[in-house]
C-alpha cells in the first residue's frame, strides 16, 4: 500500500503523534518532544521535554508557566521549511491569536495541515490566516453549526459603548479570555475611538504587557485596584470569564456584566452565564469561513477535532469530501479551559 | 422592526428593573409613531392576529437549509425561533448576482417596520402568509428575524410586564404608572394620543370606555415590633382579609345605552370572560373594589377551591356549577358617575353598605368589619377569626387589614393609610438539596434554594424528596453565610444549578415558613406550597431531625377535602 496521511499522523493518549518524526502536536500530557500551535492552556501546556512553536507562542508560555516550562525550545519562524527527523515541517499564520499557526507536517509527497484554532475574521492582534494547500486538513469545529455566524466585531463593540453611554454610573465587566480575546477587545475599543483607561483584572496584566512588548497598541491599561473598585463609575473593566459571576465582580458599582465570546450567538448559553450584555466576539471560524477554507485548502479528506464534528462531516460529505470526526481527549471544546483567577483577586 | 428587535434583545438579557425602565424609555423617545404604539401594543399583549404555526416556519426554513444541519442545530440550541433566526440564509437573486453590488442599481431589501408587520397580519390571506414571512426574513438581522418569529408565533415573553411598560410611558412625561391606567382602557394600539399627551402635544385622552380599570389602593405589612405603638387603634377600621383574589367590578351604559360590564385584576387585566356568572350581577353603574371567592352554600371556600377554577381555559357549565364565583365588597371607588376616591373611607364605607343593599344580589355581599378597641382585641381576631363572626369562613381568611378612618383611595401602595397583618404561616423544617445563582445584584450568589423533606421508600429507608424552591426570607449576610456554604458543599453542577451534599448525617436545615399546599405533577413530592420563604436558617439542627412529607400531606388534605366536599364528608366528620 502507498504512503498516507495515517502512516503521517497517528493518535495517541497524549494526541495527534508524527512517527517520522518523533513528535507530538499540541500533546494534553508531557511527552518527550511537541510543537504547539498556539498558547491557550489547552493546547500549550508545561513540562515537554523539546518544545518547538512561534516566538510569539514560546514567549506566551514563558509568560504563563515561568521561564523553564521545558527542558528546550526551538523557535519556527513562519514560512521556514524545518526539517525533523524523516519529515519537513512548516509553520504558517492561523489569525487565532498572537503567534498561532497552522503546522504542515510533509513527507513523501504527502502534505497534512495540522490548523490547531484558526479564524479567518479580522483581528487587529495577529497575523491573518494563511490558506496552505494540502492533502489532508485537521481543521477545528468549536463553531461547526450553520448557526453560527459571527457578526461584525465592530457592531459588537459598538454595543458596548452605547450601553457605556446609557448606563454612565455604572461599571461595565466585560469577561474575555486572558489570552488573545481580551487583547483583541482592547484593541478594537481603541479602533472604535474609545480612548479612556481600559481597567484590568489581575490575571491579565501579564498577557497584556506582552502583547505590548510585541509591538501591538492597546493604550493605557491600568490593573484595577481592589479597594477603588467601588469608585469605577462608567468604567470597562475586563476580567476572566470566571470572575464576571465571583464575588469580585459585584464590588463595582452596579456592575453591567457582559461576556466577549462567540457562545454568546447562542440566548441560552449567555443566560446559563447570567450575562446581560452577550458580545459576539469570536476567536474561532464561524461556520462559512469552515466551509471556505476546506474548499480553498483543496484538501481531499478533512479529519474534524474538537467541537461539533457531525455537522461539518456531513457537510463535507455533500461536497464529496471525505471526512471524519478525530476524537482528540482533552481541548475545551468550548474554549473555556482558561486558567481562572488568582486567589487574592477572587476572594477580595 | 430592527429597533424593537435590539430592544426586546436587550430586554431579554436584563433583570433589573431599573434597567429595563431605561431601557424603555430610551426606545420610546427615540422610535417614531406608529411605531413605537404597536411596541408598547406587543409588550401589553394588546396585538390581535392571525398567529403563525411552528410547522409552517419549520417548512420555510427547511426548504432553504440542509434539513440535516437544521435538525442538528435545532437540537443544539433548543428554540424553533432562534434556530430559524441564526441559520436564514442571506437571499440570493436568480441571477445568482449579490443583491447590492457595485454598479448595480438593485435598491436594497426592504426592511419591514413592525407597523407593517402587524397591520399585514391582520389582513394577509392565510395562503399568502408564508412568502409574506420569507421575505421579512430575507430582509432582517438575526435579531430582527428572532424577534419577528417571536412576535408572530406568539411567544414574546421579555421580561417586561404591562405595568412597566405603562411606568416607562407615564415617565416621559412626568405621569405615574397609575395615570397612565386611567385612561389605559379607552385607549387602541398605536396609541398615538397617548404619546402625544405624555409628550405634552395633546391633550389628556379622554375615556370612551364606560367601565374603565381604576387602579387599586394596596396596604403595606405591618411590622408588628415596631408599628403598633405609633398607630391610634382609634383611628382605624378592621376588616378580614380574605384569601382569593382582589378584583374590581365595574358596570356602566356606553354610547348606544347598552350595559357594559367588566371584571378587572388586581393589575388591569380583563377577566370577564373568565367569570361569565359574577358578569351578570354587574347590572349597575359603578365600580366596587373586593375579593373575587368561591362561596358554597354561603361558606366561603379555601383558596384551594379558588385555584380550581382559576386558569381554565374553557368555562363550562360544570365549572360554574362546582365553583360559583362571587365577590367580597372592601370598597366603593365610582358610584352612578360621581367618582367616591377622593372621599375619606368611613364615608366610601356607607357608601359601599347602602349600594350593595340595593343591589341586592346574592353573588356580591359585604366583607364585614373587624370591630376591635385595643391592638390585642385585634390580635386575638387575628389569631381566631372563627370566634369573632368569621365562622366557618375563617380558612378562607388570611389575616386581617387595617384601613385608617380618614383615608382617601389613593392609587397604589401608599405608606400609612392602610396596613395588612397576615395570619402565622404555616412552617416545616427541610433540607437544602439544591440552589441556584440568582439574578441582577445577586447574579453571583447561589440565592435560590430547591428544598426537600423525608419520606418513606417502598423499602421503608428515608430519603429527600424536593417540595419547594425558596429565594427570600433572609439577610444580605446570611446569604454570604449559605452562598459560601454552596460552595463548600457542592456534589454535582448543572449548569447555573448546583447540587449540595445531604444526607441523614449531613446537610442543612432550613425552616421554611408559606401560606398554604397544593396538589402539584410538577414536583416528585406530589406537593407544591404557596409562597415558601426560609424564616430560619437551622446551622444547629441535625437533618435527620427534618419534617416528613406527612406534615405537608395534613395540610393538603384537609384543603382536598373541601375541593371535593363530597367524597370525604364521611371521613371529614366522621
Amino acid at each position: 500500500m502507498s504512503f498516507s496521511a495515517s502512516d503521517l499522523l497517528t493518535l495517541t493518549r497524549e494526541g495527534l503523534y508524527c512517527p517520522l518524526g518523533g513528535f507530538h502536536v499540541d500533546p494534553t500530557w508531557p511527552v518527550p518532544r511537541a510543537l504547539i500551535t498556539h498558547g491557550h492552556a489547552d493546547h500549550a501546556r508545561a513540562g515537554h521535554g523539546r518544545v518547538m512553536a512561534t516566538g510569539e507562542t514560546l514567549r506566551i508560555m514563558a509568560v504563563r508557566y515561568g521561564a523553564d516550562f521545558c527542558a528546550s525550545r526551538q523557535e519556527a519562524p513562519l514560512g521556514e521549511a524545518i526539517r525533523i527527523g524523516d519529515v519537513t515541517v512548516r509553520f504558517a499564520p492561523a489569525g487565532h491569536v498572537l503567534g498561532s499557526a497552522q503546522i504542515a507536517i510533509e513527507a513523501q509527497g504527502v502534505r497534512v495541515v495540522v490548523s490547531g484554532d484558526y479564524k479567518r475574521a479580522d483581528d487587529p492582534t495577529c497575523l491573518p490566516f494563511e490558506v496552505v494547500p494540502c492533502d489532508v486538513f485537521i481543521t477545528e469545529a468549536t463553531f461547526g453549526l450553520p448557526v453560527f455566524r459571527m457578526p461584525d466585531t465592530r457592531d459588537e463593540v459598538q454595543k458596548l459603548l452605547d450601553s457605556v453611554a446609557l448606563f454612565p454610573e455604572r461599571a461595565h465587566i466585560v469577561g474575555a479570555y486572558a489570552l488573545g480575546k481580551a487583547q483583541r477587545v482592547m484593541a478594537l475599543l481603541r479602533e472604535a475611538g474609545y480612548d479612556r483607561p481600559i481597567y484590568l483584572h489581575g490575571a491579565m496584566e501579564k498577557l497584556t504587557e506582552l502583547y505590548k512588548q510585541e509591538g501591538i497598541p492597546l493604550g493605557e491599561t491600568p490593573k484595577v485596584v481592589a479597594t477603588e473598585r467601588a469608585k469605577l463609575h462608567g468604567a470597562i473593566v475586563l476580567c476572566p470569564p470566571s470572575s464576571i459571576q465571583d464575588v469580585w465582580s459585584r464590588k463595582f458599582p452596579d456592575p453591567v456584566t457582559a461576556f466577549a465570546s462567540g457562545w454568546m450567538r447562542v440566548r441560552a448559553r449567555a443566560r446559563q452565564k447570567g450575562v446581560e450584555l452577550p458580545l459576539c466576539i469570536s476567536d474561532h471560524s464561524d461556520w462559512p469561513d469552515l466551509c471556505r477554507t476546506i474548499l480553498e485548502t483543496g484538501a481531499g479528506e478533512v479529519w474534524v477535532t474538537h467541537g461539533q464534528e457531525d455537522a461539518l462531516v456531513h457537510w463535507c460529505g455533500t461536497k464529496g469530501i471525505k471526512a471524519k470526526p478525530l476524537h482528540l481527549l482533552g481541548y475545551g471544546d468550548d474554549g473555556e479551559s482558561e486558567p481562572v483567577a488568582p486567589p487574592e483577586e477572587a476572594v477580595a | 422592526m430592527n429597533d424593537f428587535a435590539h430592544l426586546l434583545d436587550r430586554l431579554a438579557y436584563e433583570p433589573r428593573r431599573n434597567a429595563k425602565l431605561r431601557l424603555l424609555q430610551d426606545y420610546f423617545t427615540h422610535a417614531p409613531d406608529p411605531e413605537r404604539g404597536y411596541a408598547l401594543a406587543a409588550m401589553t399583549g394588546g396585538l390581535t392576529f392571525r398567529e403563525a404555526k411552528p410547522a409552517m416556519i419549520r417548512g420555510l426554513v427547511e426548504a432553504r437549509v440542509d434539513p440535516v444541519l437544521f435538525g442538528l442545530s435545532h437540537n443544539y440550541v433548543g428554540d424553533l425561533a432562534e434556530t430559524t433566526a441564526l441559520i436564514w440564509p442571506a437571499p440570493v437573486p436568480s441571477d445568482g448576482e449579490p443583491v447590492i453590488g457595485p454598479g448595480h442599481n438593485n435598491p436594497p431589501p426592504h426592511v419591514p417596520t413592525l407597523a407593517e408587520v402587524v397591520e399585514t397580519l391582520g389582513t394577509v390571506k392565510k395562503a399568502d402568509l408564508p412568502a409574506r414571512i420569507a421575505a421579512w426574513l430575507d430582509a432582517l438581522d438575526e435579531t430582527g428575524r428572532w424577534a419577528l418569529l417571536k412576535l408572530i408565533t406568539g411567544a414574546l415573553r421579555v421580561g417586561v410586564s404591562a405595568r412597566l411598560a405603562k411606568t416607562a410611558i407615564g415617565a416621559l412625561g412626568g405621569h405615574e404608572a397609575d395615570a397612565v391606567e386611567e385612561v389605559w382602557h379607552g385607549l387602541e394600539p398605536p396609541y398615538a394620543t397617548l404619546f402625544a399627551w405624555v409628550e405634552g402635544r395633546g391633550e389628556r385622552p379622554t375615556t370612551l370606555n364606560p367601565a374603565p380599570f381604576r387602579p387599586p389602593m394596596l396596604s403595606h405589612p405591618i411590622d408588628e415590633e415596631g408599628d403598633f405603638e405609633k398607630l391610634d387603634p382609634a383611628a382605624f377600621s378592621g376588616e378580614w382579609k380574605w384569601d382569593g383574589i382582589r378584583v374590581q367590578l365595574v358596570g356602566g351604559r356606553d354610547a348606544a345605552g347598552e350595559q357594559v360590564a367588566r371584571i378587572y385584576s388586581r393589575t388591569g387585566e380583563d377577566i370577564s370572560g373568565a367569570f361569565p356568572d359574577l358578569a351578570e350581577a354587574i347590572t349597575f353603574s359603578g365600580a366596587i373594589d373586593g375579593e373575587l371567592l368561591i362561596l358554597r352554600e354561603r361558606r366561603v371556600q379555601s383558596f384551594n377551591v379558588l385555584q380550581q377554577r382559576l386558569n381554565r381555559k374553557a368555562v363550562t357549565p360544570k365549572l360554574l356549577e362546582e365553583f360559583p364565583a362571587h365577590v367580597r365588597a372592601y370598597d366603593l371607588m365610582q358610584a352612578d358617575g360621581e367618582d367616591l376616591r377622593p372621599l375619606p373611607f368611613t364615608e366610601r364605607r356607607a357608601r359601599l353598605e347602602a349600594f350593595v343593599a340595593a343591589l341586592d344580589h346574592a353573588r356580591i355581599d359585604l366583607s364585614p368589619l373587624v370591630p376591635f378597641a385595643t391592638w390585642a382585641d385585634l390580635a386575638a381576631a387575628r389569631a381566631d377569626p372563627a370566634a369573632v363572626g368569621a365562622g366557618e369562613d375563617a380558612d378562607a381568611i388570611e389575616g386581617v387589614m387595617l384601613k385608617a378612618r380618614d383615608s382617601v383611595y389613593l392609587p397604589g401602595r401608599p405608606k400609612g393609610p392602610w396596613w395588612k397583618w397576615k395570619r402565622e404561616p404555616f412552617r416545616v423544617d427541610t433540607v437544602m438539596m439544591y440552589a441556584q445563582r440568582g439574578h441582577g445584584k445577586r447574579s453571583s450568589f447561589y440565592s435560590d434554594y430547591t428544598f426537600g423533606v423525608w419520606r418513606a421508600r417502598e423499602d421503608g429507608t428515608p430519603e429527600l424528596v424536593p417540595v419547594g424552591k425558596a429565594y427570600h426570607g433572609f439577610t444580605d449576610a446570611e446569604l454570604q453565610k449559605l452562598d459560601r456554604y454552596v460552595r463548600n458543599n457542592t456534589t454535582k453542577r448543572f449548569g447555573p444549578v448546583r447540587e449540595v451534599s445531604y444526607g441523614l448525617d449531613h446537610g442543612l436545615v432550613l425552616e421554611i415558613a408559606f401560606e398554604g399546599v397544593q396538589r402539584s405533577t410538577r414536583h416528585k413530592s406530589g406537593v407544591a406550597m404557596r409562597f415558601p420563604r426560609v424564616a430560619r436558617i437551622r446551622w444547629d439542627k441535625p437533618a435527620a431531625e427534618a419534617d416528613r412529607i406527612d406534615a405537608l400531606e395534613t395540610i393538603l388534605a384537609r384543603g382536598e377535602r373541601e375541593i371535593a366536599p363530597g367524597e370525604t364528608l364521611t371521613e371529614t366528620h366522621g
